[in-house]
């Protein structure tokens, strides 16, 4: 029995000793943390580039921009995906601790407007989003719909896209308190598709089922600057390009100083032909010849 | 060294080795409320105490004006752990009274381990039930846009506390001496008038201290509620609370806390709600206990 033992114990010494052997060559891993509009994105290009340079490892974790800017700052990760841009007192806190971040865009989101099939609704202005959301417009009919209650549906407020949305539509002013706030777009996409009076925002890479349609229950609506201007859909890939879709916006990822060699060659790689395509096959939009260059300068 | 040393000495190692274990929890016990204490103190250099625990209004990341009031989330706790408990209580003590004297006794041998699984169901698994079973059911009862209402967690939370109920109530039962039921049947009660004149009363504190267990597990679940009950910031206004979205303090601390910049006025001030929530079942489970004593020691 007791000889038992102790081949066991030496056994799994052995064991633990290779393991620790094998970690030790396969060299650090890569943090990436951060967005949840992009975690999927980026865990997609993180497999491809991992099946190219077997030598590198890379781990991709969502929880909202916020919790990749503060991974940033603390230095708790290598690369932040942040689908908002820092806020100037993040950018304070980064500085006092001796972190000058930098940005790269490796994509272009529209954060799309849907409401459910069964509104009558095509299209509405941002001035319109804006006021339903900050609780000003609560019946459809105010909007040229049905006589029904709006049913506000949005993120937490760790979430990019909640930032983001609160600056460019509803005009930096407050949320209505009656806002659903949702564990992430694909909460919010149930929600939507079970209420009629519903609205919501979610990134375009949600909108699709597996065969790439538009998914059964849901209407994305078009989207004007101003009432009276024309609206754009944000599944038009031409008016996101050229800015015509009013809320769009870039997704980034963030390094702490200049990025070391492979987070460097990894952002290169999300650069790439290659790495666009896999934005596009995602449901974002690839990003312009301004953001690529802006980018490279950025990696040196 | 004798023998007889020796054994002396193990004894008494293996017998600091419990006490250390016995201590332990005592320690991780005074640890956290001195954690949780420091950690929130710091809250009320910049948040006045008043307005922390009176205002209705919680917005710590809002472009306007950043405000921390809980009041809001407070009721949203009470009011769907009261929900919970109206609907668990009845079913609860009706489970058991059932088990402990009516059932025969191969009904009991297989409901009760059936109802201790119920508690071993992760809560994740329970708020995803939510979603998906309870909430279209609560839309279409009510005639209401969407189920994320308080009523869903409440059912949830219903669901997850019976397991303490049934068997701690069944416990107390099952406690009540033989003699009172014998004597009141001798006296020709029926065997209703039995158990609901006779029973349920002598094991009354038992019963009443399995409620308040499940209370405490009701208020303090997290991931159920925050799946299920909509999230809004909106303070429940009675009558109608029940049917609206609502946001738990349990719910509010996961959202926020994995985004939050440390050592700011709204870090302390998540760690100040956990405190208020510390305190609350604090005051719960000791109340549980004290009445589980006093029916304990009437028994001998």
């Amino acid at each position: 029995m007791k000889r038992l033992i102790t081949t066991a114990l030496v056994i799994t010494g052995l064991l633990l000793g290779l393991c620790g052997y094998a970690l030790a060559q396969k060299g650090k891993m890569i943090q990436i943390k951060g967005s949840d509009t992009l975690v999927n994105l980026v865990q997609i290009l993180a497999e491809q580039y991992m099946e190219k340079n077997p030598g590198t490892a890379l781990a991709v974790l969502g929880g909202g921009s916020g919790t990749g800017i503060v991974g940033i700052i603390n230095r708790t990760c290598d690369l932040a995906n942040h689908s908002r841009e820092w806020r100037p007192k993040e950018i304070d806190q980064a500085w006092e601790k001796g972190v000058k971040p930098r940005f790269f865009v490796i994509a272009v989101d529209g954060v799309s407007i849907v409401v459910n099939e069964k509104n009558p609704l095509t299209q509405l202005s941002m001035g319109e989003i804006g006021a339903m959301y900050r609780g000003e417009i609560k019946n459809w009919k105010a909007v040229g719909g049905a006589d029904k209650a709006v049913s506000l549906y949005g993120r937490q407020s760790n979430s990019g896209t909640y930032g983001f949305f609160q600056e460019h539509v509803l005009g930096n002013k407050n949320y209505s308190t009656d806002v659903k706030e949702m564990n992430g777009n694909a909460q919010i996409i149930e929600g939507i598709l079970q209420d009629e009076g519903s609205i919501g925002y979610v990134g375009v890479g949600y909108l699709f089922d597996a065969s790439g349609n538009v998914r059964k229950g849901l209407k994305v609506l078009n989207v004007s600057k101003g009432k009276g201007e024309p609206a754009f859909s944000p599944l038009d890939k031409a008016s996101v390009d050229s800015g015509a879709y009013p809320v769009a916006r870039a997704l980034y990822q963030a390094t702490a100083g200049k990025p070391a060699q492979a987070v460097a060659d990894f952002i290169r790689f999300e650069m790439s032909d290659e790495g666009q395509k896999i934005v596009e096959k995602e449901g974002f939009f690839a990003i312009s010849a301004t953001h690529k260059a802006e980018n490279e300068k950025n990696l040196r | 060294m004798t023998k007889k040393t020796t054994g002396r000495l193990k004894e008494s190692a293996i017998r600091a080795f419990f006490f250390a274990c016995g201590v332990l929890a005592v320690i991780a016990l005074l640890g956290i409320f001195a954690t949780l204490i420091s950690t929130s103190f710091p809250a009320f250099k910049d948040i006045k105490l008043s307005e922390f625990l009176l205002s209705k209004n919680w917005d710590p990341t809002s472009p306007e004006m950043e405000e921390y009031g809980i009041l809001s989330m407070i009721m949203s706790s009470f009011i769907v752990t009261l929900g919970a408990l109206l609907i668990a209580v009845p079913i609860g003590v009706g489970v058991a009274a059932y088990l402990s004297d009516v059932a025969h006794w191969r009904v009991r041998e297989i409901v009760k381990p059936v109802v201790e699984i119920l508690a071993g169901i992760p809560s994740v698994v329970v708020g995803f039930l939510g979603i998906v079973l309870f909430a279209p059911l609560i839309s279409k009862i009510f005639n209401i846009g969407h189920g994320l209402t308080a009523l869903n967690g409440s059912i949830l939370l219903a669901i997850m506390s019976l397991p303490t109920i049934i068997s701690i109530s069944e416990d107390s039962l099952t406690a009540v001496p033989p003699a009172y039921g014998e004597a009141s049947l001798a006296l020709g009660a029926s065997r209703w008038q039995t158990l609901f004149r006779v029973k349920l009363p002598a094991a009354l504190s038992g019963i009443i201290a399995a409620c308040m267990l499940g209370m405490g597990r009701a208020i303090g679940e997290t991931m159920t509620v925050l799946m299920a009950t909509g999230n809004a910031r909106t303070f429940p206004q009675l009558p109608q609370a029940l049917l609206r979205s609502v946001r738990t303090m349990t719910a509010n601390i996961a959202i926020e806390l994995g985004e939050v910049p440390y050592y700011t006025a709204h870090y302390y001030a998540l760690f100040a709600i956990g405190l208020v929530l510390f305190v609350i079942t604090f005051v719960v489970n000791l109340v549980a206990d004290v009445v589980l004593h006093k029916y304990q020691e009437r028994e001998l």
